[in-house]
């Protein structure tokens, strides 16, 4: 009998394990659904990153830095409460600045669910948009992430926000809880999935997924191989 | 009163370490699998290393090869425990692939990714700690 008694515990952890962990994937992916796409959250896995350039895309609401005939496009997937957008945030400037006119940044939502206001942080940089501050906005958000991100409710840093660029605070409260601007939201959060976006930020530099692009000097190098490219091409 | 042998609580101790191990790898596995880069609240770090192009590998989480090894050494330690002879050396040669392992994921954090993860960090921890247990491990019983 003795001699089973390994097996038992054996087959016991196992067991307890996989329960757990299913238990515990299953509580995730069951969550009340945020308003950005579930599935921006929970990205699936296996689908390959698109070889789109980031021009065939592109409409009217982009949000975009930049001349528009710039040699490269570098497309940024951020989330507003990710501490790792924080800091790509801050060497893509210093490449906006290095590259001047010859580099053209956008930034396409995706908020992950996980995050506890990453959704409320990229609907009030839409509404923002909506009156014409968008990056002013988001380099407010990215600045102030540290502080934000640890309020129960964050609407009135944001308001506070708003106030300081000179926004209109009563409209930058309607439009920051607006169905259009969570509906533009969960829509490029989408959009991200299908292209292979699973985590916060995705690079693309002209439609390619840049990887390891938390490194400045990758970033550089994807750019100075776009500007080559241009220029064989 | 019969002391247990040195060899036995040597074997109970590497199962429970490789306990926690399994915890921390099946932690990983499904916070990877569900997207939770956010895993380790706001340690800068952990993104780079859970989100990066290393953590998964042919689309299985990288964290989950780790769960399947530390619940091999578990069983192993366990089956040891109970007087299973033999077991020194399937052990030997799961520790080995998961110290080479380790190290190269250290390197990938330290040198390719520059961002450290607490939980990758936690997880070579025990299995250097699993290591050192098993240099102690006597040869025969």
């Amino acid at each position: 009998m003795r001699r089973y008694v390994p097996f038992a515990i054996i087959a016991l952890v196992g067991l307890l394990t996989v329960g757990v962990a299913t238990a515990v994937y299953r509580a995730k992916m069951h969550r009340p659904k945020p308003p950005v796409s579930a599935s921006a959250a929970s990205p699936s896995p296996g689908i390959s990153p698109s070889a789109v350039p980031a021009e065939a895309k592109e409409d009217e609401n982009i949000h975009a830095r930049g001349p528009q005939n710039a040699p490269v496009t570098m497309e940024v997937y951020g989330d507003f409460q990710c501490p790792s957008c924080a800091i790509a945030t801050g060497m893509i400037d210093e490449l906006e600045k290095e590259y001047s006119g010859k580099l053209r940044v956008i930034f396409r939502q995706f908020p992950l669910a996980m995050h506890q206001h990453a959704v409320k942080a990229a609907m009030a940089a839409e509404a923002a948009g909506l009156q014409g501050h968008f990056w002013e906005m988001h380099d407010m958000l990215y600045k102030n992430q540290p502080v934000w991100s640890k309020a129960s409710d964050p609407s009135a840093f944001f308001g506070a926000y708003a106030e300081s660029l000179g926004l209109d605070g009563g409209q930058f409260a309607l439009d920051a809880k607006s169905p259009e601007v969570q509906a533009r939201i969960i829509s490029e959060g989408d959009a991200g999935v299908a292209r292979g976006v699973k985590n916060t930020p995705t690079i693309f530099v002209d439609g390619v997924e840049v990887l390891n692009a938390f490194r400045r000097e990758v970033l550089q190098q994807a750019i100075e191989g776009a500007l080559a490219q241009k220029k064989k091409g | 009163m019969a002391r247990p042998r040195p060899s036995r609580i040597l074997s109970w101790t590497i199962a429970i370490v490789a306990l926690l191990g399994l915890a921390d790898a099946t932690f990983l596995t499904v916070a990877h699998l569900t997207g939770d880069d956010a895993v380790c609240g706001s340690a800068i770090g952990c993104s780079e290393v859970l989100g990066s192009p290393y953590a998964e590998i042919r689309g299985i989480p990288t964290a989950a090869f780790g769960a399947v090894a530390y619940f091999t050494v578990f069983g192993l330690a366990i089956l040891a425990a109970f007087g299973y002879a033999r077991m020194r050396g399937p052990l030997v040669a799961v520790v080995v692939l998961m110290f080479t392992a380790s190290l190269y994921f250290l390197y990938l954090q330290g040198f390719v990714l520059h961002a450290f993860c607490p939980f990758c960090l936690f997880s070579a921890a025990l299995t250097f700690l699993l290591a050192g247990l098993l240099l102690a491990f006597p040869a025969k019983g």
